[in-house]
């Protein structure tokens, strides 16, 4: 690297540099992208691609060359440029873009662009956000990397499609059994794992993820393994049910208030369903931070020596967590099941719980507007882009190691702590902490 | 007896498979301190990278078999240390001296980007390979005859040559040196003028030309491979590597052994549905009740 003092750009090692960079690419390319192995009679065959490996090598190298220039711009220019002008604005338009976005989020299904496919990646972007700031309890608050998060997802559906279809529950009945089932679940899974730390609780929780989608794929009695359980009942407005014709001696929703019949009666429904929980998610974290026990917790992800040498249980403290981000995440998958209709072990593989943790973890850990803004980014994104379908988990992937190579902290990392003993400093920009008042966050 | 006996060898052929992998887990854990996520798809590729090899020699009409062996070893070694080295600067350099958390999310986005990289690159079916060394030897006649396949006796000898040579390098080499250096004290080492970045990219590279060993056995092992391998394949290895403890060598080959013996067994007497079942839990009890491994040495947390 040159040194801070030289700003003029060396042509020969900016070429030397592309070059390798060039030479790497053809190497990453020559095996994989250059030689396709295709089905033939008689067993494999390969098929040549050159022209592939000579665009990836030219992209490579001249995207190389281009990143060398305006790295030397930025150097000229003189150090980064601090996003604080950016961070000081957001800190202060924060609760009003909540505001913006909750009022947005209300409105949607009676904007005019609102069709069907608009309303149902709303219900799929909410269902993300809910079960980030679900998860947020564990990751972002706690500080407990959670990788099987998905599990109790897994056991809040199928609760629910299990009761509804054995005992002829209602949904209304179902979801907090549901929730209540989930963070049992949560409570039994944490108790033996979380004195681990890190990256070990990361890989432990993984593997029991793994082992309820295994028992749910093998206890075929029960779930009906990888066939799934279908004809999952669908809720119902206070007893009042999506159908289009009513029962002999009743009343459906339309018929109750004298609309015409639609089939997206039932998606705005689901969307606003989705809306409350996931509103209420929010409101529950955002109260419980005040309490001890939601202090106790960004406590302990700051420094779990200094906790416990101040009497806080680690384990009791770290349990609520889990418990309670499980039954959020219980919540989540008996709405899941009722919307879907039908459910199967392939809707909770490791992807799922991947994907929620990069939501969380994207945003700006503990940060409930960047749970928001990582879904729009990571979910509604991709999904608009239909064309693109087949590059969609890349582009994820891409995206992932993008956001945090580019955002360590994530996307909206400050945060302030809940609570302070003294008034906060002005324009303090430390590590990622210490910003944003409490309104701040949503 | 003879039922065991077969099951043991198919056991330590599968151990040995998994402690390669679990080589590269435990080098990389040992010298930055995070899981590498994404090992399991490195290994992917190299499955993928022998598999291709195989059938550019078979187009090019070198048959001669020890040969053919040797250059789609050395293919798969080089070529994948391209996407060890690569993996290494893009995703987990940058975020050197970040939250550990930042580190482990980049791992699972490149792991998540490379299978879906293999998958629209060489198509998402399943991938045959004639076997290439049938036959083997008949150690027991019997009800249910002992097999010692060709095939078993390579990859448990490849295990133990590379097993042998790479102890060297760690040892004896300056590279070793360097590498058990940063180990213990990454600053301390760049203050005595080892290079530390290098010598992280290089322990990558090492970790990737094993994982592609361990990848090129598979493929000739069981003569499928498809773009999925490495989720399962990875982890298990991880567990090898923690039970073994993790950071030390001999640690993971032992916990590969004893990872392949446990899910061999676990399959041969009582069932194979739940035998990745098996696997996890051996990783969540071992972790619960000994942390540090078998091998591995007590981390003392200071404040």
């Amino acid at each position: 690297m040159a040194a801070a003092a030289e700003h003029r750009l060396d042509p020969v090692a900016a070429l030397k540099e592309a070059g390798l960079a060039g030479f790497v690419a053809l190497m990453l390319a020559v095996p994989l992208a250059g030689l396709e192995t295709v089905s033939a009679p008689g067993g494999l065959t390969i098929n040549t691609r050159w022209d592939w490996v000579a665009i990836a090598v030219g992209s490579v190298f001249i995207g190389r060359l281009l990143l060398i220039l305006w790295r030397e711009r930025g150097r000229r220019r003189g150090g980064p440029t601090m996003d604080l002008g950016i961070a000081e604005t957001l800190r202060t338009a924060m609760p009003i873009l909540a505001a913006a976005g909750i009022a947005f989020a209300v409105l949607l299904p009676f904007l005019p662009f609102a069709d069907r496919r608009v309303l149902d990646i709303g219900i799929l972007v909410m269902t993300y956000i809910m079960l980030g700031w679900g998860l947020n309890i564990v990751v972002g608050l706690a500080g407990l990397l959670d990788l099987g998060y998905v599990a109790f997802y897994a056991v809040g559906a199928y609760s629910y499609a299990l009761l509804a279809i054995h005992f002829d529950l209602s949904f209304w009945l179902c979801l907090p059994l549901a929730g209540a089932l989930a963070a049992f679940f949560g409570y039994l899974l944490g108790f033996p794992v979380l004195r681990l730390r890190g990256d070990y609780l990361a890989i432990v929780t993984l593997g029991f993820g793994e082992i309820i989608r295994i028992i749910l794929i093998n206890w075929y009695d029960l779930t009906r393994g990888p066939d799934g359980i279908s004809g999952i009942p669908r809720p119902s407005f206070f007893g009042l049910d999506f159908a289009r014709s009513p029962p002999p001696d009743g009343h459906t929703f339309h018929t109750f208030f004298g609309l015409d019949f639609s089939p997206l009666h039932r998606i705005i429904f689901l969307y606003y369903l989705i809306l409350v929980l996931a509103l209420v998610t929010n409101a529950f974290t955002l109260r419980i931070r005040r309490l001890p026990v939601g202090r106790a917790w960004e406590a302990l992800r700051e420094d779990e020596i200094a906790c416990r040498s101040l009497g806080i249980n680690p384990r009791n403290t770290k349990l609520t967590a889990f418990t309670l981000g499980a039954m959020f995440a219980g919540f989540a998958g008996s709405f899941f099941a009722t919307r879907q209709g039908f459910i199967s072990p392939e809707s909770f593989t490791f992807i799922e719980s991947a994907i929620i943790v990069a939501i969380v973890v994207l945003g700006g850990m503990g940060s409930q507007i960047g749970v928001v803004v990582a879904t729009l980014v990571l979910i509604a994104g991709p999904e608009l882009i239909r064309e693109l379908q087949e590059f969609r988990m890349l582009a994820f992937g891409g995206l992932m190691v993008m956001i945090m190579v580019w955002r360590p902290r994530g996307l909206l990392a400050f945060r302030d702590p809940t609570v302070r003993l003294h008034p906060p400093p002005r324009r303090r920009f430390g590590l990622g902490r210490g910003k944003a008042a409490e309104t701040g966050a949503k | 007896m003879d039922y065991f006996l077969q099951q043991l060898i198919n056991g330590l052929t599968l151990g040995a498979i998994y402690g390669l992998i679990a080589i590269g887990y435990t080098m990389v854990y040992g010298i930055i301190g995070m899981i590498n996520f994404a090992h399991g798809e490195i290994y992917m590729i190299g499955a993928f990278i022998s598999l291709i090899a195989f059938l550019v020699l078979g187009i090019l009409g070198i048959t001669w078999l020890p040969l053919a062996l040797l250059i789609v070893l050395l293919a798969a070694m080089v070529f994948t240390a391209f996407y060890g080295w690569t993996l290494e600067r893009l995703a987990y350099r940058p975020l050197r001296g970040s939250p550990r958390l930042a580190a482990l999310i980049s791992a699972i986005g490149m792991s998540i980007f490379l299978q879906n990289y293999v998958q629209l690159l060489q198509g998402a079916r399943v991938k045959p390979l004639q076997p290439v060394i049938p036959g083997g030897i008949v150690l027991m006649e019997g009800t249910i005859s002992v097999r010692f396949n060709y095939i078993q006796m390579m990859i448990i000898a490849a295990t133990i040559v590379l097993m042998a040579i790479f102890s060297l390098i760690i040892a004896k080499t300056a590279m070793g040196r360097a590498q058990r250096a940063c180990q213990q004290d990454q600053t301390m080492s760049a203050l005595v003028g080892i290079n530390v970045d290098r010598t992280i990219s290089m322990t990558f590279v090492m970790g990737a030309a094993l994982a592609a060993v361990a990848g090129m056995m598979v493929t000739l092992y069981y003569g499928v491979i498809d773009f999925f391998i490495g989720f399962l394949a990875g982890i298990k290895a991880f567990t090898a590597a923690v039970v073994g403890g993790i950071g030390s060598l001999p640690g993971a080959m032992l916990g590969g052994l004893l990872i392949g013996l446990i899910e061999v067994f676990w399959s041969a007497y009582f069932t194979i549905e739940y035998k990745d079942v098996a696997a996890f839990s051996i990783l969540i009890l071992v972790l619960v009740f000994r942390p540090t491994g078998l091998m591995g040495k007590p981390e003392i947390e200071k404040v």
